[in-house]
């Protein structure tokens, strides 16, 4: 049964990976990449109850605390970025180049 | 009969010779140093330390005199220059001190006569400057009692007569002229040193002493070798075919310069240092062949070329040539010719300089006039000039009981007995020599007067005609005192050796006679060419022949096709390989560096989301990996 | 049994939503989508014996961050960026082959992980989820605990810092805006009154009714055009508004003056000229995103200055 629960943390991951890879707006980005630490998250939680010890939720805990604190300096950059030039798209953000 | 051993000196004049160099070495710099300061005494100052250096030269000369014959080489230590292997020190004997004689009394009366020639010159505290720095130098190379500071010396004179010849360097023509002798004479430098290592390799020292006792003991091969690279050196600074190209164009320096370096002293180096390695040379007779068929060949070039130039001091530069031929083949002959070698070269220094002045002279009243063609008839208009030119003229043509009559005599009797074919040679060189002296004498001073409009000749001031006089006394009277009785060859003998048998002086022997019947037809078709008949003041096209004399014989037009065209070649060949090749490797990898960044920069798209994909591909390319290395 | 049922339903509804997540045009929806991920995940954690996580889930992200998200949609609006046309060539192509390629291989390999039936956390947990959680955190990991407070406060300040703008002058009374618009009225003849609101003399009291001035004609100035040219496009344009705007169009023609844009409009920011960004298919995100391009047009044409 963990299995399908790996599998499922795969699949969400890399559906995840895809969205940061293709979507410019920059909160759907970031969107995804909570999805793909949510199913980190799960793969977590997963392990935890393979093994039968709490270390694994533990983490999941940890990465929770960390995913909030990102969203939070991640969005105020968003809000920033758009302050200044009226847009949230990640290519346009791209002067630093050849 | 054996040169002497060397004995160390000290005290009297002998002792204190390292003046002679040291006087006008001060002179010089004082002068250059002083920069304008000096610029009111500065020719007072140079002819003080020349004759100053005159003095001490004297003063040694009379003290070595009272030493017994076999005592009369007397070494003079200064100082260590690297211990255990060159000690620098002066070698008093015979032979140096006739040079010093001859460069410190022939230098102290040009310095004199060149205050009234530069006196209009604003340089000539420089000029003096230079005089000073070669009259040192000149004596430091016949002073040294190694081949170390000889080479010191050597490069020295060849300084001051670059310095010299490009005086006037604001013509162009004498500043390629300088460049021209500094460039020809590096050619035999560069054998002389090659020489001095291949000494040194040899003998493990390189003073005179120790290579000149030992070098019997030397192979064939290897004195052979050191003999003839020695004898590259001498043909540079001597001015000996194949090396002689210089020598004509050195005539733009100033007319005392071309008087004191380029006819009585410098050019005298090479039979200097023929002389002086004797023993070198006595052990090999190829190397001795070779310097006798130099000098026959020089002696005979520099006549034909004197025959044909209408610029005074080039007539005068070839005969010069011609005449250190004459020593030269004294000096390759040996022991039985160094004397004659040596005598004639003082000889030659007293005349030649008398004529070289006497031509300065004329020139001075000529407004610096060259051309032999414009004058005429100066024999009244500048008495003295003509009387003490005569003089000159008659001792180097040979004329009985003259300077040269003795010297050169010696030399082609000497000549004789050692090879007919270099004797003959040499006599109708003697011929030749008759033949152009004569042309040059009756052009200038006899026949109608060719002058330019604006010439106005007139006699020199007492300043310049007096050294004339003392000159063209020594050419009257300096042969005969040398050469009668063999009171030089005794002389010289504690030096450089003597044959067994002394030569006695025959007056009417029958090449003696050939001789002076060949000068007097060489000055008779003279006369009938220059004296009795016009002289066109535009010379005349002339035959092939004509313009072989007149194209130095085809030296310069023959060295330029040999080594310069070649030189240039190589040269733009090597700035072609430079261009293309090295630059182009180094620009080419530069280029393909930069090319490819160019392009790879083109990845960094600012786009994050390319970034992230590449990032996103590394990490599945590592999990697949991690994954195929983990199930292996 | 129940969990199998429970995974499987959950499975596909959070991988149908996760897929919409990034599919979906409108960032709110993707917002939604996300939501639906999440609180589909707190469930299977809840269900795999970790219900303390499943709570801090929907406390934390489904209502924080989630809420963060959407305040964020709000202030930033509609965007040029939520179009899927992609412009990196060779992006799209390759994030999908990294994509299966990831998925495939994480299947491959974390599918592989497990060995052996799940020993289930009952051992572990015999005083309780939250209180065997609390013993760890408090115990082995206490110091990785009080650094995450450490972290969540650097991370409160920068928000704050990142967010605050300084004021460089101060704030425009109303006096001062006052004086503003007629100094504009003054220099361009620009209204200093207040746009007319939709339909104050109108029949209806809806959006796209033109206001009618008092003697009963169309006010050209309430018109919006956005909601005009949809109605032309439908062919439901009152006949009077499309009169209105055929006369200011003559009239502008004859002053020599282009039609006005979209991009003017936007930039006098009436009012009626608001983007709508509920509004329409697919043009009008487009045309919503030219609307701000031009806006940031216009702020970098000041910032020159």
């Amino acid at each position: 049964m963990t299995t399908h629960y790996l599998v499922l943390s795969a699949l969400l991951f890399a559906i995840g990976g895809v969205g940061v890879l293709v979507r410019r707006n920059a909160i759907v980005v970031f969107m995804c990449v909570e999805l793909m630490l949510n199913a980190c998250n799960l793969a977590f939680v997963t392990f935890a109850r393979q093994n039968g010890n709490l270390d694994g939720q533990l983490i999941a805990f940890f990465v929770m605390i960390v995913a909030a604190a990102e969203v939070v300096i991640g969005l105020a950059i968003i809000v920033t970025i758009f302050r200044t030039r009226r847009s949230a798209s990640v290519d346009d953000v791209s002067l630093l180049k050849y | 009969m054996e040169p002497a051993e060397i004995i160390q000196h000290s005290g009297g004049a002998i002792g204190a010779a390292w003046l002679m160099i040291a006087l006008p070495l001060v002179g010089a710099a004082v002068l250059l140093l002083g920069g304008r300061r000096t610029d009111k005494f500065g020719h007072l100052l140079g002819v003080l330390m020349a004759v100053a250096s005159f003095v001490v030269a004297a003063l040694s000369f009379v003290q070595l005199l009272g030493l017994a014959p076999g005592e009369r080489r007397r070494g003079i230590e200064l100082y260590d220059f690297i211990p255990g292997l060159a000690k620098v020190g002066l070698l008093v004997d015979p032979l140096s001190i006739s040079f010093c004689l001859l460069i410190t009394f022939v230098g102290s009366l040009i310095h004199i006569y060149s205050i009234g020639y530069m006196a209009h010159d604003p340089n000539r505290r420089r000029f003096f400057a230079y005089l000073n720095l070669f009259v040192a130098a000149m004596l430091l190379l016949v002073l040294a009692d190694n081949y170390v500071a000889l080479f010191v010396g050597w490069e020295g004179v060849g300084l001051a007569s670059y310095l010299l010849i490009g005086f006037w360097q604001h013509k162009p023509t004498a500043a390629t002229a300088a460049k021209k002798a500094f460039i020809v004479n590096r050619v035999g430098d560069f054998g002389l040193l090659i020489g001095i290592f291949t000494i040194f390799a040899t003998f493990h020292t390189l003073a005179f002493d120790g290579v000149l006792a030992n070098a019997d003991k030397a192979s064939s091969g290897t004195l052979t070798a050191i003999g003839l690279l020695l004898l590259v050196g001498a043909c540079g600074k001597s001015a000996q075919l194949p090396l002689q190209s210089w020598l004509l164009d050195a005539m733009e320096g100033p007319t005392p310069v071309s008087a004191l370096i380029h006819a009585a002293t410098m050019v005298t180096a090479g039979v200097y240092l023929i002389v002086r390695s004797g023993p070198i040379f006595l052990g090999t007779e190829t190397a001795q062949l070779v310097v006798t068929i130099v000098g026959v060949a020089t002696l005979l070039a520099g006549a034909i070329i004197g025959t044909a130039k209408d610029d005074i001091k080039k007539a005068l530069a070839g005969s010069t040539m011609s005449q250190i031929g004459y020593m030269v083949l004294a000096a390759g002959i040996g022991p039985a010719g160094y004397a004659f070698a040596i005598a004639h070269l003082i000889t030659h220094g007293f005349f030649k300089a008398d004529m070289f002045l006497g031509a300065g002279s004329v020139m001075h009243a000529m407004n610096d006039e060259v051309d032999m063609r414009k004058y005429g008839a100066l024999r009244k208009v500048m008495p003295v000039t003509f009387v003490t030119f005569l003089i000159g003229y008659l001792a180097i043509i040979g004329f009985p009981l003259l300077s040269g009559y003795f010297t050169k005599d010696g030399i082609i009797e000497t000549a004789m007995e050692h090879n007919a074919v270099l004797g003959w040679l040499a006599v109708l060189g003697a011929g030749i020599t008759g033949f152009y002296m004569s042309r040059l004498v009756f052009m200038t001073f006899f026949g109608t007067k060719r002058w330019e409009p604006t010439a106005h000749p007139h006699e020199s001031p007492a300043v310049m005609t007096v050294p004339l006089i003392i000159l063209s006394i020594g050419a009257i009277g300096l042969g005969a005192f040398l050469i009668l009785g063999n009171r030089f060859m005794t002389f010289l003998a504690p030096a450089v050796g003597a044959p067994e048998e002394m030569p006695s002086f025959h007056p009417f022997s029958l090449t003696g006679l050939v001789t002076l019947a060949l000068v007097a037809v060489g000055a008779a078709l003279a006369w009938m060419k220059y004296g009795r008949a016009e002289v066109p003041v535009v010379a005349p096209r002339g035959s092939f022949l004509t313009t072989f004399a007149r194209r130095d014989l085809y030296g310069d037009a023959l060295n330029e096709a040999l080594f310069m065209r070649p030189g240039q070649w190589l040269t733009r060949l090597a700035v072609f390989f430079d261009n293309r090749g090295v630059d182009g490797l180094v620009n080419g990898l530069a280029a393909g560096i930069g090319g490819t960044s160019g392009r790879l920069r083109r990845v960094q798209t600012g786009f994050v989301r390319s970034y992230a994909l590449s990032i996103f591909l590394g990490a599945a390319l590592l999990a697949g990996a991690w994954l195929v290395v983990g199930n292996l | 049994m129940g969990e199998s049922i429970t995974f499987w339903v959950l499975a596909v509804v959070s991988v149908i939503a996760a897929l919409g997540l990034v599919f979906s045009r409108r960032a709110v929806y993707s917002a939604l989508m996300l939501g639906v991920v999440m609180l589909s995940l707190a469930v299977l954690y809840a269900v795999q014996d970790a219900p303390f996580l499943a709570a801090v889930q929907i406390i934390v992200y489904t209502g924080a961050v989630m809420m963060l998200f959407l305040f964020v949609l709000m202030l930033v609006g509609v965007d040029s960026s939520d179009s899927l046309v992609e412009t990196i060539r060779g992006q799209r192509f390759w994030a999908i082959v990294g994509g299966l390629g990831f998925a495939v291989l994480l299947a491959a390999g974390i599918g592989n992980a497990v060995v052996g039936a799940p020993r289930g956390l009952t051992a572990a947990t015999q005083a309780g989820n939250v209180p065997s959680l609390a013993e760890l955190i408090f115990t082995r990991h206490v110091f990785a605990f009080e650094v995450t407070s450490a972290l969540l406060i650097t991370a409160a300040l920068g928000a704050m810092v990142l967010a605050h703008r300084e004021r460089s002058e101060p704030k425009p009374t109303q006096k001062d805006l006052s004086r503003q618009r007629f100094v504009a009225f003054g220099r361009t003849g620009k209204n200093p009154a207040p746009l007319p609101g939709p339909g104050t003399y109108a029949r209806h009291n809806a959006i796209d009714m033109p206001a009618l001035l008092p003697d009963g004609s169309v006010s050209p100035l309430s018109v919006n055009r956005y909601i005009a040219r949809y109605e032309e496009s439908q062919g439901i344009l009152p006949p009077e508004v499309a009169r209105v705007l055929e006369q200011e169009e003559a009239a502008q023609r004859a002053n020599g003056h282009s039609t006005p844009t979209v991009a003017d409009e936007a930039r006098d920011g009436g009012p009626d000229t608001e983007p709508m960004a509920e509004e329409g298919p697919v043009e009008e995100g487009v045309v919503a995103g030219r609307v701000v391009s031009a806006r940031a047009d216009a702020r970098s044409e000041e910032d020159g200055k």
